[in-house]
């Protein structure tokens, strides 16, 4: 087909579909809102709290952390239980966004500690990333979000296990012997690095530290001194910048004054201070030597690689689905008839779906929140979770050209098969 | 000399190209052929399993990050 076949009926669909849109159907109009209400709730609620300073660590975990030593343990001559245990929870460091899994993925199988670690990194990698477990955590609540990292971490090694038992006699094509090295991340002393990455996850936790009714003493306690709590862990992260980024400290504290002004005079709106205080963060690094700089790079690549796949999932997700207890454009009574409850058939249909769609980074989440809210179970969320974002049928293609169809085949059908399971299971403790 | 990018083609790996291009024009280096492996068999074959890569006459120099423009050029230039 020439270009301009395609373009005229491109254009002549687009006609079409203009000419039969539902404009006076309150149906459509009331998806229309949805989508916006949703668009105006994450934005307002979920941004700049807590998507923003999980970018900034997404960027320091690219830039800082020196992945050598972790994929050592993955490499050819590792131990094969400790490969499987570093493979199970490596994505945390390793794939802090999701194009990063594939080349991994190959990497261990064609040339390091082979398929059964391989496939418990596929698995699980995705699932606990930095801003998949801090996102699922915060939109859909903190069980689901602890569920989803615990039951990947788990079923990745027994997948890893399985895949390796079914396929030891196949002999696996090594390319090559030796991973590269290359003079990676810059070296500084672990306790130095720790440190660094402690004072911006306290910054993450305490300022999105809830306190749901009927909680502990002790969690109403922090709640209400968590932007004490926040604060002090941002004068570490300020120390820091300055000792060891050797930032000077007379624009640091030049960065802070608004911070501290915008606190005092408005304590009742910590958000001000907080993106005056993410202003800060930014504008220090932007300028900063040249690790700050790199680290600013990474945290803008990652903003501007998933904040419009994000907000574009909640478009969809709102005009689909609605916000919880509203309807949209599918109506609730569908959903709940196909996931909702927590029979095995729910599960299992969650799953095989979620396996074949390909969902941008985090943009499962609002798609979630938009099912959970029109009568989804939580048990086949979870399965939807668990399978969906590592397995689509784009990534099913690179799979069978890196390892063949075969085990391409026997690794999605573990795949859904134990996300039906762990689904099942954590929905009839869960509800 | 021969620069090869590898990367499946993420955001990231393009950043590099740009860094890369930009760092040959300030270096002022002649005779410098830039190409991009995008195929993941390939980028096996390197031993790379961060993406994006960095290889300069076939041999790996940086690997799973974007290095700015100067570190770059100090790279090509063998400083």
């Amino acid at each position: 087909m020439t270009s301009t076949t395609k373009t005229l009926l491109l254009l002549a669909a687009a006609l079409l579909a203009a000419w039969f849109l539902p404009v006076g159907s309150p149906r459509f109009e009331g998806a229309v809102r949805e989508s916006l209400f949703m668009l105006n709730e994450y934005a307002r609620l979920h941004v700049i709290l807590c998507l923003v300073p999980a970018l900034f660590i997404a960027g320091a975990i690219g830039v800082f952390l020196n992945k050598d030593s972790v994929l050592r343990y993955l490499g050819p001559g590792a131990n094969r239980f400790k490969a499987y245990g570093v493979a199970s929870v490596s994505g945390t460091v390793l794939a802090v966004c999701s194009c990063t899994v594939l080349p991994i993925f190959a990497g261990i199988y064609t040339m390091g500690a082979g398929l059964g670690p391989a496939t418990a990194f596929l698995y699980s990698g995705p699932a606990i990333n930095i801003l998949a477990i801090v996102m699922t955590a915060r939109v859909l609540g903190l069980e689901i979000g602890v569920a989803r990292a615990v039951g990947a971490v788990a079923f990745s090694v027994v997948i890893g296990l399985l895949m390796s038992l079914f396929f030891r006699k196949a002999s696996s094509e090594k390319t090559r012997t030796s991973m590269a090295t290359a003079p990676g991340a810059p070296q500084r002393p672990l306790w130095k690095t720790a440190l660094y990455f402690a004072s911006m996850a306290g910054i993450l936790v305490f300022a999105n530290w809830g306190s749901p009714e009927g909680a502990a003493p002790f969690w109403a306690f922090v709640a209400q001194i968590k932007w004490y709590i926040t604060s002090a862990f941002s004068v570490l992260l300020a120390v820091i910048l300055v000792l060891e980024f050797k930032v000077g400290w007379r624009r640091v504290l030049l960065g802070s004054v608004p911070v501290t002004a915008l606190a005092l005079l408005w304590p009742e709106h910590p958000i001000y201070a907080f993106s005056a205080g993410v202003i800060a963060v930014g504008a220090l690094s932007a300028t900063g030597g040249p690790q700050l700089r790199e680290w600013f790079d990474a945290t803008v690549g990652f903003a501007r690689q998933i904040i419009p796949l994000l907000l574009g999932g909640v478009l969809v997700a709102g005009f689909l689905l609605g916000r919880p207890g509203h309807e949209a454009m599918i109506p609730s009574t569908w959903i709940a008839g196909a996931v909702g409850g927590n029979s095995l058939l729910a599960n299992l249909f969650a799953s095989v779906s979620g396996a074949l769609m390909y969902f941008a980074t985090l943009t499962e989440i609002p798609i979630l929140q938009g099912l959970l809210g029109s009568g989804m179970g939580k048990g086949p969320a979870l399965a939807l979770l668990l399978a969906g974002p590592a397995l689509s049928l784009p990534s099913m293609l690179v799979l069978r050209s890196i390892m063949g169809a075969k085990k391409t085949v026997v690794f999605v059908s573990l795949v859904v098969v134990l996300a039906t399971f762990t689904g099942f299971i954590f929905g009839t403790f869960a509800s | 000399m021969t620069i090869q990018v590898l990367g499946t083609g993420c955001p990231k790996c393009i950043k590099l190209m740009e860094h890369v291009h930009k760092a040959v024009e300030k270096a002022e280096l002649q005779g410098v052929s830039i190409e991009k492996v995008t195929d993941i068999r390939e980028i096996m074959k390197f031993g790379v399993m961060m993406t994006p890569a960095l290889v300069v006459d076939g041999e790996v120099r940086v690997m799973g990050r974007v290095p700015g423009v100067d570190e770059i050029a100090a790279i090509l230039t063998g400083k």
